[in-house]
């Protein structure tokens, strides 16, 4: 009995259904009620068809075709917005630029992790500064830079300044999770004949590897919904689906807004899985190890 | 945590199992001593190749570099004086301050306020707290077009819910600051609420069980105890929200783009446009460098408060 009212108990006099936790909930109805009702709202919108869609509220005959215009040919023929090609160069831009951010920030992870080392603070404190920069502030020169060198509107130009975004988020979330992994495991298998780098991969990984997942699925997150540096450095080849969202409200031209809005839905849904997947560890990747729930 | 290799016992790799007697000399002290830089080299590169633009964009702001001066000289302080000699940059200046001081108090308070019910709620609160992130993962460019279709004066949702008939501008240059604001505290809420929530998880039982038994009142127990526990956690979640509002772009860009006029013409916004719509790379330089030092002052004070809170946090627990 204790032990299941253990959470709950933290203040005093609160026990399950008490007075007190109605207030709660009532509380947390209207929090509620205007937290979910945007997106509510963009469901019912996405499901409307082209005549309801600024003539009715809530009546509607719901219809899965915008989806699926979205996504064809002809939705890119009324929108000029080739959204499927944007889903596509998110996923390589975002793929990409967590893979980079693996494969160079595991290894300083660690080692900022397991060992103290003159310059260590530095190299983590300038990665942690990039996460609170104002972006301009580098993607101004870059895309001068970008447009000397040829790297304006390429994948790659993407990737590498998206490092921005995922190296920090990467590189101090598995510090905190180095650091909380004894070393004594290490040794033991130093002692059993393993070389170092056997006793990373096949010791110390393993142990960390929620945490690895954790945060490359947050940096994947974070890296999608990044919409400065696609706006500024990308144009129609490696044009991100933040950008090509932002076109259905184009000027000019009439207007979709169930069509946006099935693409906002579309666009948001990969971030939302997978932020559901990984919900256990959010607290500590969104404090970059801060706070350890 | 500053344990370093066994001692002497690296044994073969090619024959661990069979040899455990045979002991190798033990690795040189250099070797190890270098082991973390070599590891670290990579995310260095990384580091210098984005330092790299950084430092140029500093150069740029001494420069007249513009697409239609594309040979520039080195013009000193001109840029400072023309920028800090405009009324546009200091209404930016302004904007950015009252959006991240609003923005970030009612985050936070609205934040401390939902962690606190959610501890306290029966079985809704679980379901509740799954779909607390939603609005939080969805990139703020989307939550800004969702919003901007509810704001839409003639056919948007907001009015007509409202009873607020179909002349009501959401985004007028009166009213366009406090809507971006509630746009972003529809987003951000949620972080500041997930953090704290944490943190009242983590507390110690002992000290609110010690003081219902004294007699204490909720209100005393809640601010002679935990919120000082609970200090590190919001100042983590301050800092958070404070310094992603002071350089806030996104949801801003796509519900107004700065306007109307200049009233939601924050810094971020305002180097947008000199530097990417007007081309005049100089002079957004200086816009970023002067809010570059904004945030690393604002962010050396605020990492200062947070290291002594979690002092006397840790005094207090103990």
């Amino acid at each position: 009995m204790a032990l299941k009212m253990r959470r709950s108990e933290l203040l005093p006099g609160q026990k399950r259904l008490s007075p007190g936790s109605v207030v709660a909930d009532v509380g947390l109805i209207g929090w509620f009620l205007f937290s979910l009702f945007p997106i509510a709202w963009m469901v019912i919108l996405a499901l409307k068809n082209a005549e309801e869609q600024t003539t009715t509220y809530f009546q509607f005959s719901p219809t899965w075709s915008n989806f699926a215009t979205v996504l064809s040919d002809k939705g890119t023929q009324m929108t000029s917005v080739d959204f499927k090609a944007a889903l596509l160069t998110s996923l390589l831009n975002c793929g990409g630029a967590v893979i980079v951010s693996l494969v160079i920030g595991i290894p300083a992870a660690y080692a900022a992790g397991r060992w103290k080392y003159k310059g260590s603070n530095d190299l983590m404190f300038q990665m942690l500064s990039f996460r609170f920069a104002p972006e301009l502030m580098v993607i101004v020169p870059l895309f001068v830079i970008y447009n000397q060198i040829g790297l304006f509107d390429t994948k790659v130009g993407m990737i590498w300044v998206l490092q921005l975004v995922t190296m920090p988020l990467v590189v101090w979330i598995l510090r905190s999770y180095f650091e909380d992994l004894p070393a004594d495991l290490e040794q033991a298998a130093l002692l059993d004949g393993y070389t170092r780098t056997r006793a990373f991969v096949m010791v110390a990984l393993p142990i960390v590897r929620p945490g690895i997942a954790a945060a490359a699925l947050l940096a994947f997150i974070f890296a999608w919904n990044n919409y400065v540096f696609p706006l500024i450095l990308a144009d129609s080849n490696a044009g991100t689906v933040t950008v090509a969202i932002t076109k259905f409200l184009g000027g000019g031209g009439q207007a979709y807004y169930n069509l946006t809005a099935a693409a906002a839905i579309i666009a948001a849904l990969p971030p939302l899985i997978l932020a559901l997947t990984i919900q256990r560890y959010l607290v500590r990747g969104l404090s970059f190890g801060a706070v350890k729930a | 945590m500053t344990t370093q290799t066994p001692k002497a016992t690296a044994t073969r790799p090619e024959q661990p199992a069979k040899a455990p007697s045979r002991v190798l000399p033990e690795i040189p002290t250099w070797r190890r001593r270098l082991r973390p830089y070599l590891l670290s080299i990579p995310a260095l590169v990384i580091v210098i190749g984005i330092l790299y633009p950084f430092v140029v964009g500093a150069y740029y702001a001494f420069l007249n570099y513009a697409a239609v001066n594309p040979n520039p000289h080195f013009v000193w302080f001109d840029n400072f004086k023309s920028v800090l000699g405009d009324q546009v940059f200091w209404s930016s200046v302004r904007t950015t301050a009252i959006f991240a001081v609003v923005a970030t108090a009612v985050e936070t308070a609205l934040g401390v306020g939902l962690a606190l019910l959610l501890n306290r709620s029966s079985f809704i609160g679980k379901i509740f707290e799954k779909v607390l992130i939603l609005p939080l993962m969805i990139a703020p460019v989307i939550a800004g077009v969702i919003w901007k279709l509810m704001f839409n004066p003639q056919f948007g949702i907001l009015n007509h819910v409202l009873g607020l008939g179909n002349t009501f501008d959401w985004l007028s240059s009166t009213t366009a600051l406090w809507s971006v604001i509630l746009v972003d505290l529809w987003i951000f809420t949620p972080f500041v609420a997930i953090l704290v929530l944490a943190g009242i998880r983590s507390l110690p039982k002992e000290p609110f069980e010690a003081s219902e038994v004294d007699g204490a009142s909720w209100f005393y127990m809640f601010r002679k105890l935990m919120l000082p526990m609970l200090w590190p956690y919001i100042l983590v979640a301050v800092i958070f929200r404070f310094m992603d509002n002071l350089k806030v772009f996104d949801h801003i860009y796509v519900l107004t783009a700065g306007g109307p006029g200049v009233a939601t013409r924050t810094l971020q916004i305002g180097a947008f446009e000199d530097s990417i719509i007007n081309l005049d790379y100089s002079r957004g330089s200086t816009y970023m460098l002067l809010l570059w030092i904004i945030v690393f002052i604002t962010a050396r004070y605020l990492v200062s408060v947070l290291g002594k809170a979690q002092r006397r946090a840790a005094g207090a627990e103990s």
